[in-house]
């Protein structure tokens, strides 16, 4: 049984429609990436799985449960993380207490202060300074940890590369393996291509709310991806 | 909207239809009957309507502040005082006519509106709201200092008022309502439809937005902030002639607001006829239920709960969002010139608070 | 001299007392951004819940505190649950003018069930005992017990605030009640949680205020002003500010008080004003206004 199954999914924003009947899945321990032009879709989807965005009760099964019209707290408790666009952290908590309200209504599992503090070293150091003095690369990995001490089966990670330096960027992303050999399916939105193309398993292309493409990305050739994100 | 402009390039804004002629030609005809209702009426009828009137300026005033403004005031009673106070002053001390009074009260309310507004337009949002309260618990207790003019226990107008043959009196409280009720609501309805009404509601709607468009914000809320003071003012003095006794904690009682949350709020908050329905329902209700004391201040408490949490636009509003019904129109419209006839409702232009707040 | 030192010690007591009132204010609008309008009233309403309870179950006030605290946590959680929840958005019309609905309906209930006499609390001994300074100078056991209070309730908000789970989340939700859904935070849970803790201690300032006092049925919104003027000249969401605030509003009184007369609550009134106009965000602010 896969993870997460989306299927004919249709959002809108008051009148006007962003997602036109997405179908979308992830199997289990696999990495999607999901790309496009700016407003395809890409974050209302992520929105739209998460109970952000209201979705019809069939259209999203997780686990074999559908978790449409569910609101997002109850969805996260099934073990669905997102890793905002833009990190939203909590300014006025801490970098360590940002990651312990990740535990605090997740599941049990690998993940707890001590690894996430193995994976991104760089935050021990700074575990009690407030979380939005912390660069733009170690806020992301707060984000990340506090995103994955919920012990998620299913991480979502929203234009995590958004803003960084290219360094930081390859930084965040060497953790990807370590995170995926921990079992969690993850869902990667990402402006860079390349940088997509590089980690995913399997890839989507979405356009003006459609799947344009979507497949293994060492199949494509670079011409039917360019296709398929700018439409020309 | 944008589906109207480019099926019809030939299009022309208009503001009208054809329910609100007939709308403004019959409130034409009500206000010239009204004005001759003291020379057939009963005194009482007269002073009901009276009361209907001051309560309706009150409330149209608080409507153009809050409901266009975007400023809530829980403070408006400041200017209600200070109208009744200088009905005192002119009346009582000077000897003057006490409707000159009126006039002169909304006067004195629009200039000691600058200095309070200096103070409060450094508060947003809820602390503007508590801090207009606060101001006039400050005029209360500053004027409740005052022995001249009655201290805290306040005092009698009778001796100014009873000066004027009985007669003239009620007739020139009647017309003087009257003409407050009535311009005020014209007032609303004449500044939403000039240029200052977009600026008004384009301010209401985001602050930020309508200052990156060009739109002086402050001078917008200082305009509608003196002129909710003036008009306050005037209808302060006016119903502490009525009242003939006047008192700090009177004058400056929260009531008047309550008073004005009431009708706008149940009536339909941002729209010109919103306070008319409320301020109809409110007098009903009285009349209805005003013997059971208590119990019927709780139902208008119970009322404006639920209406707030159930039909947030009001009676009048939620009509509108179902029948498209307008009387006195401030919007904009845009329709095809050739066509008149068209069977498709025109696009209406409202500055309503758009959906790209979320981000996409 | 020793005159204006009983004066400066009688607004800091008084001030513990303003500071009492506006802590569970302080609560709601650190964490909600709710201006709870029926503030005053709901401290009215303890006050007269453990006036009723006193004499059926023949105890004293303090007794009774505990149980007022829960009844008035209960009712303020289900009030928030089934009332205020559905105001919280973008539009700040819609919680003022809702709480301004349950001021009239509380204050008009009080009426009819209590008629509008003005009623008090009696604490026996304790009321009137002062302890002396030496001198001129003397200092009521009772003011100083308030003032005690204050400080106490305050550090164990603070405790709660930064050193449990609990607090924690309230802190999460505060910041950004959105994200905090996404890390599985039930945010209308932890608002009505919160409205029952602010509604435990407005049960400690109404058997407080009614212990130094008579209160009648209308007197909420005064109350109110003085708990809303230490929450702003305080700062929003911060506790310590908030107390701070308290005892500045009941210095200026005193002094006002003490050069004329009527002049004691204007004064207040004039602090706060001096004070939003110089510092619009309040002296200690810790949480962005939204």
């Amino acid at each position: 049984m896969n993870p997460l199954e989306v299927h004919d999914l249709h959002a809108y924003y008051g009148d006007f429609r962003a997602l036109h009947g997405i179908d979308f899945r992830v199997a289990a321990g696999e990495t999607v990436a999901v790309i496009g032009a700016n407003g395809a879709g890409k974050s209302t989807l992520l929105r739209t799985i998460t109970g952000l965005l209201p979705a019809p009760a069939g259209s999203v099964v997780f686990q074999g449960r559908p978790i449409g019209g569910l609101p997002p707290h109850a969805i996260v408790r099934l073990g669905i993380a997102m890793v905002p666009e833009g990190r939203c952290l909590f300014p006025s908590l801490s970098v360590e207490e940002n990651l312990l309200i990740g535990a605090q209504f997740g599941c049990r599992g690998p993940w707890n202060l001590a690894r996430i503090y193995r994976l991104f070293p760089a935050l021990e150091e700074k575990r009690a300074m407030p979380a939005t003095l912390l660069s733009g690369g170690q806020q992301q990995m707060t984000a990340i940890g506090r995103a994955l001490m919920s012990n998620p089966r299913l991480l979502l990670c929203d234009e995590v590369s958004l803003g960084l330096a290219p360094l930081v960027v390859r930084e965040i992303y060497a953790a990807m393996p370590l995170i995926k050999a921990e079992g969690a399916a993850v869902v990667v939105i990402e402006q860079d291509t390349g940088q997509a193309m590089r980690i995913a398993d399997r890839l989507y292309c979405l356009q003006e709310g459609r799947v344009a493409l979507e497949g293994a990305p060492r199949t494509f050739t670079p011409e039917r991806v360019s296709l398929a994100y700018f439409g020309v | 909207m944008t589906e109207a402009m480019d099926a019809a390039p030939a299009c022309r804004i208009e503001c009208g239809s054809r329910a609100s002629r007939l709308a403004g030609a019959l409130v034409l005809l009500f206000l010239m009957a009204g004005a001759s209702m003291p020379f057939w009426a009963e005194p009482a009828s007269l002073r009901a309507l009276a009361e209907f009137f001051y309560v309706l300026a009150l409330a149209q005033m608080w409507n153009l502040l809050a409901g266009y403004g975007g400023m809530v005031s829980i403070g408006q009673q400041a200017f209600v005082g200070l109208g009744g106070y200088t009905l005192v002053v002119l009346g009582l001390h000077a000897g003057v006519n006490p409707f000159l009074a009126v006039p002169a009260g909304g006067i004195v309310a629009g200039l000691l509106a600058l200095p309070a507004g200096c103070v409060l337009f450094r508060l947003r949002g809820a602390y503007f709201a508590i801090g207009t309260w606060v101001m006039a618990e400050v005029f209360r207790q500053v004027i409740a200092n005052i022995t001249a003019v009655g201290g805290g226990s306040g005092l009698s107008v009778t001796r100014a008022v009873a000066t004027i043959p009985t007669w003239w009196r009620q007739s020139l409280t009647f017309w003087c309502a009257l003409l407050l009720g009535g311009g005020a609501t014209f007032l609303v309805y004449a500044l939403l439809r000039s240029r200052y009404g977009l600026a008004l509601t384009a301010v209401r709607d985001s602050e930020p937005a309508s200052a990156s468009l060009g739109v002086s914000v402050r001078k917008v809320k200082w305009f509608v902030y003196v002129i909710s003071a003036v008009g306050c003012g005037m209808t302060g003095a006016l119903i502490f002639i009525t009242k003939l006794r006047i008192s700090p904690d009177a004058a400056f009682s929260p009531d008047w607001s309550a008073l004005m949350f009431f009708v706008v709020v149940i009536g339909g908050i941002g729209t010109i006829e919103g306070p008319i329905v409320g301020a109809l329902l409110y007098f009903a209700l009285r009349e209805m239920l005003g013997g059971f004391g208590t119990w019927y201040l709780i139902a208008l408490g119970i009322l404006t709960v639920a209406v707030m949490l159930w039909a947030p636009k009001g009676i009048w509003g939620s009509l509108v969002s179902r029948y498209d019904l307008r009387l006195f129109p401030v919007q904009r419209r845009l329709r095809p010139v050739d066509d008149e006839r068209d069977a498709t409702p025109p696009a209406v232009i409202t500055a309503a608070p758009c959906a790209g707040t979320l981000k996409a | 001299m020793e005159d204006w030192f009983n004066t400066l010690s009688q607004g800091l007591l008084l001030g513990g007392m303003y500071a009492l009132f506006a802590t569970g204010l302080s609560l709601s609008f650190g964490i909600m951004r709710l201006i709870n309008v029926a503030h005053g009233d709901l401290i009215v309403l303890a006050a007269f819940a453990a006036i009723a309870l006193v004499e059926p179950l023949a105890i004293g006030p303090i007794a009774a505190l505990p149980i007022v605290m829960l009844l008035m946590a209960g009712f303020g959680y289900l009030l928030q649950r089934l009332f205020l929840n559905r105001t919280l958005g973008d539009d700040p019309l819609r919680p003022l003018l809702v709480t301004f609905g349950f001021s009239i309906i509380i204050q008009n209930v009080l009426l009819e069930v209590f008629s509008a006499d003005m009623r008090g609390l009696d604490a026996g001994t304790i009321e009137t005992a002062s302890l002396p300074l030496g001198g001129d100078v003397a200092v009521g056991v009772y003011p100083l017990l308030v003032a005690a209070t204050a400080v106490s309730v305050i550090g164990a908000l603070q405790w709660l605030f930064y050193r449990t789970a609990l607090g924690r989340t309230f802190r999460a939700t505060s910041d950004d009640h959105r994200t905090a859904q996404l890390m599985g935070i039930d945010n209308r849970r932890v608002y009505a949680l919160a409205m029952a803790l602010a509604s435990a201690v407005v049960a400690i300032a109404g058997v407080y205020l009614a212990i130094r006092t008579s209160v009648g049925p209308s007197d909420g919104p005064q109350r109110l002003l003085c708990a809303f003027e230490a929450v702003a000249i305080g700062g929003l969401g911060s506790l310590w500010g908030t107390l701070s605030g308290g005892m500045i509003l009941g210095v200026a009184q005193a002094v006002g008080l003490k050069l004329d007369p009527g002049w004691g609550a204007v004064s207040g009134h004039l602090a706060f004003l001096l004070v939003v106009v110089l510092r619009p965000n309040g002296l200690f602010p810790k949480t962005r206004d939204r």
